[in-house]
């Protein structure tokens, strides 16, 4: 069996995880890449619309253009990577063993991990649709692959449930290579991805939008022949007499994006609610050492904040083999940030007292859209040690704070705090 | 050529027979209407291989669901097949339903189920299966009962019969049978087989491979059972769970699958269509409905598939298992639950039916009736693997990440005898697309597999053979017809 050491372990290749090994390898520790595609970039690839890198490199460039600054920068660091190769373990003292037709099977030691695996499609099954099992239902990612990098079409005729990203870019794309889609399904009474992809993708191309919708039902044994859609009550129950049906030969699903934690839930670690692992403002993982950033924690909206995010653990990866690796360090303590009204989740999960003189960056969604609102850091006593302004917020948008809580004068003693999103009442006042 | 005998339908039951009559210096021929064996009422399915006390008695699937339970041992063993005794229940929820468990507790001990026991002692159940609701009052417990991948058997029996010289052959719906002069001409959608003897195992469609005979004494209905299937982990069953059974239905059950899953199902409609393996909106409510009474919290958010198998249900309730007026055509009809209970038994009586019409039995010298256990990337250790991958690379090459599936299963699944021809095939076979992605990642690998080894284009992969192709054309496509056009 090949072994193989090194300070710092990422697995995966893709934004998130190029962009980690490179802060590590500025900071000149050992650093070892693993990826099990046979190319370093990941989802990025596929992705051949432009868009990204706008935060990062102040420019817009596609996908593939925005992975190839990385990876760019991973050769002329000289950052050793293993491409095709598959980890199938990691143990709770940061070893992993991992597989590859090359060398067989690997065992890495690394002081350090950081888990850089991304995220994957919500599935039909996921979501329960009923009718037939039919060839012609493709995860809208699995379409773009298939056009995109293998030169294939899944079909003629769309309906596409889901108004996600990925789902609106590919009713583009396919539209571009003479496929009819018919409609974008939405369930949510909004779109749930994001606005500028709504106003370039959808309404420039005059696809139609169909909100409070879901598809109830699939025709057709062999391949897909239609699709029947009806209108869903506030719990999303069918509203009987609504039901349209759609002619198409494909049914594409952007429902949602999920973390992919299998190897983190295996290596001992805790989740969280969003799927993501129970991470500290150092985005370390509830095992000392392992790390996590990029849509492996949370589904980022953009390619630019999952390579900042992905700096940070990089960074404090370098910091936990630098300062803490190997010694018994005294902790002080932690607080929990709950999450209030109107949020979905909030990163990180718990904060280090040892950190609360640091600006610390919080990550969130919400659970519904809303107007003038105020999104609030309350502690145990409902003080609030933290209040900002906000003109709209929407799920499909997160929401970055940076907040120093020393600064703004947390009480030490405490073991949590909540941070909720609610509507500004002296707003209606002003109106009036 | 004449074949000895030909057997219509490549579910449980037609393989089953299949791998007996190896046994024997027989020429015999397997006809499958579908691209792939095991592709009807054998693929979704419970997957319980019952004790058999459940039946009424009067009639014959009783007998031989007990007898065929106790023939999986050995079956299991030489076929290396996955199956478990893990036990079942049959949970009361009311005092006044404890009476007819132990009515079948007393039954199946007389007619020979082994170790039936009425467990009455609230704390033991619960310590046997912590998930069970809290109503429960009584289950009667059924040790022998077991857990089989129904389709995964079904490649196993096959393989082994083709091993031993049965030929299949799918693609072939049988238009039309001729008798004459003791010989049947089956002639299909592509071409014609004789044979002296014809075994009618064609599941929904038995009653119309009956008639082409001139017999027309039973009609096949199909019952549709919807099912719901949660990601492994999401669940853990030590039992298989069953409610007191009504007088129409087993009921909807709560089940683990070999391979760490859980499912919960099925309802049973009476339909018309025998295609219609639709699921519906109120039919997959029903079902959680009803595993909610058993497992109350069943973990909606893990639901990874919901599907539908249909039952074949004979206008008679029994199994339709007849040498008949024909003289060489055997009836095995109408085999719904315990079917796949009782496949092993069912073969024994075809055998009895074939000599009696004087077919000679005699073994063949090189019958070999153990079917090696495929290679599994998970069943290797560290170091095994380790030499593996260095024999053969592919064993490197993960291509489902969810089940951790490498190249050399999925290529191994289609060099097989009776080897997987599409992406359901290698799915049923070896799992990739089993998931919790559901073949979001590896389904484009998976074609790209296929389309290699049996030297067609991507385009020709299909799902489950004709009309299901995944692909329609190539981008671009559109563009070259129309510059074609504006050319004209």
């Amino acid at each position: 069996m090949k072994s193989y050491k090194s300070d710092v372990v990422v697995i995966g290749a893709g934004a998130a995880g190029m962009a980690a090994a490179i802060e590590v390898k500025k900071a000149k520790l050992e650093v070892l890449i693993i990826e099990r595609d046979q190319e370093l970039g990941g989802i990025t690839l596929q992705c051949i619309h432009n868009g990204f890198g706008l935060k990062e490199f102040q420019e817009e460039l596609t996908g593939p253009e925005y992975a190839q600054r990385f990876i760019n920068q991973v050769y002329e660091m000289k950052i050793p990577f293993l491409l095709e190769t598959m980890v199938i373990e990691i143990t709770k003292d940061r070893k992993i063993y991992a597989v590859n037709n090359k060398e067989g099977l690997i065992e890495v030691n690394a002081k350090s991990i950081i888990l850089a695996m991304g995220c994957r499609e919500k599935t039909r099954g996921a979501i329960n649709i009923p009718g037939f099992r039919p060839a012609g239902i493709y995860t809208a990612g699995q379409a773009q692959r298939f056009v995109n990098i293998e030169g294939y079409l899944p079909g003629n005729t769309y309906v596409i449930l889901g108004s996600g990203d990925i789902g609106m870019i590919m009713a583009r794309r396919l539209t571009w290579e003479g496929c009819k889609v018919k409609a974008v399904v939405e369930i949510l009474p909004y779109v749930s991805g994001l606005i500028r992809n709504q106003v370039q993708c959808l309404e420039d191309y005059e696809i139609p939008l169909i909100t409070n919708y879901t598809v109830t039902k699939i025709h057709g044994k062999d391949r897909v022949k239609g699709v029947t859609i009806s209108k869903v009550d506030r719990n999303f129950d069918r509203i009987i007499g609504s039901d349209k049906f759609f002619e198409c030969d494909t049914l594409l699903l952007s429902v949602g994006l999920i973390p992919e934690n299998e190897l983190t839930l295996q290596a001992g670690a805790e989740l969280s609610k969003n799927g993501g692992p129970l991470i500290d403002n150092n985005l370390e993982t509830t095992i000392e050492g392992i790390f996590a950033c990029g849509n492996v924690l949370q589904v980022h909206d953009l390619v630019d904040l999952v390579s900042a995010e992905a700096k940070r653990a990089g960074e404090n990866a370098v910091s936990y083999v630098k300062e803490r690796y190997g010694k018994e360090t005294k902790r002080k303590g932690k607080i929990e940030c709950i999450p209030g009204e109107n949020v979905n989740y909030v990163k990180p999960d718990i904060i280090n007292k040892e950190d609360l003189s640091k600006d610390i960056i919080f990550t969130l969604r919400v659970n519904f859209p809303d107007r003038r609102v105020l999104i609030q850091l309350k502690d145990e006593e409902n003080n609030i040690i933290y209040n900002r302004k906000k003109v709209y917020v929407i799920p499909s948008e997160m929401i970055e704070l940076n907040i120093n809580l020393e600064k703004n004068g947390i009480n030490p003693e405490f073991k949590s705090l909540t941070i909720e999103v609610i509507p500004r009442p002296e707003v209606l006042i002003e109106e009036d | 050529m004449i074949y000895d005998v030909t057997i219509i339908g490549g579910g449980v039951i037609g393989c089953c027979i299949a791998r007996t009559l190896s046994k024997y210096n027989l020429k015999v021929a397997l006809l499958e209407k579908e691209a792939d064996i095991a592709s009807g009422t054998t693929k979704a399915n419970s997957g319980v291989v019952h004790a058999g006390y459940a039946s009424s008695r009067e009639y014959l699937k009783r007998d031989l669901c007990i007898r065929g339970n106790k023939l999986y041992t050995q079956a299991a063993e030489e076929l290396n097949f996955p199956f478990q005794r893990i036990g079942s229940f049959v949970v009361a929820t009311e005092d006044n339903q404890i009476k007819t468990l132990e009515e079948q507790r007393k039954n199946g001990i007389q007619d020979g189920v082994p170790g039936l026991e009425l467990i009455l002692d609230k704390e033991k159940i619960k310590y046997m299966e912590p998930n069970l609701t809290d109503e429960v009052v009584g289950v009667l417990y059924a040790p022998s009962a077991g857990l089989v991948s129904p389709y995964e058997m079904t490649f196993a029996l096959a393989e082994n019969a083709a091993m031993n010289g049965i030929k299949f052959f799918r693609n072939q719906k049988v238009r039309r049978i001729k008798h004459q002069d003791y010989i049947f001409k089956i002639k299909t959608k592509v071409s014609e087989f004789k044979s002296h003897n014809v075994i009618n195992a064609a599941g929904l469609f038995a009653a119309k491979i009956s008639k082409m005979v001139g017999l027309d004494y039973f009609d096949i209905m199909p019952r549709r059972g919807e099912y719901i299937l949660f990601d492994r982990n999401a669940l853990h069953l030590n039992k298989i769970l069953f409610p007191t059974p009504t007088k129409i239905s087993k009921g909807i059950l709560v089940c683990p699958t070999l391979h760490g899953n859980t499912f919960v199902g099925p309802n049973a409609q009476n339909i018309t269509d025998k295609k219609d393996t639709s699921t519906t909106e109120a039919g997959l409510k029903e079902i959680l409905e009803g595993g909610r009474l058993l497992v109350p919290k069943l973990p909606l958010r893990a639901s990874i598939r919901n599907f539908a198998g249909l039952r074949a249900v004979p206008d008679t309730y029994d199994f339709i298992i007849d040498n008949t007026d024909v003289y060489g055509f055997i009836n095995v009809a109408g085999i719904l639950s315990p079917g796949l209970s009782s496949c092993f038994s069912i073969a024994e009586k075809v055998i009895e039916f074939l000599e009696l019409l004087g077919v000679e039995l005699k073994v063949k010298e090189d019958y070999n009736p153990i079917r090696q256990k495929p290679e599994r990337f998970k069943d290797f250790t560290k170091e095994e693997l380790d030499l593996k991958i260095k024999e053969d690379p592919a064993w490197g090459r993960i291509i489902c990440r969810c089940e951790t599936i490498p190249e050399k299963e999925i290529i191994n699944a289609i060099q097989s005898p009776v080897g997987a021809t599409t992406v359901d095939g290698v799915k049923f076979r070896c799992r990739p697309g089993m998931g919790r992605c559901q073949g979001g990642f590896c389904r484009p690998r998976v074609i790209d597999i296929l389309s290699r080894e049996l030297k067609i284009p991507p385009i020709e992969v299909t799902k489950r053979g004709e009309d299901t192709n995944f692909l329609v054309g190539k981008t671009k496509d559109y563009f070259s017809k129309e510059i074609e056009e504006e050319g004209e």
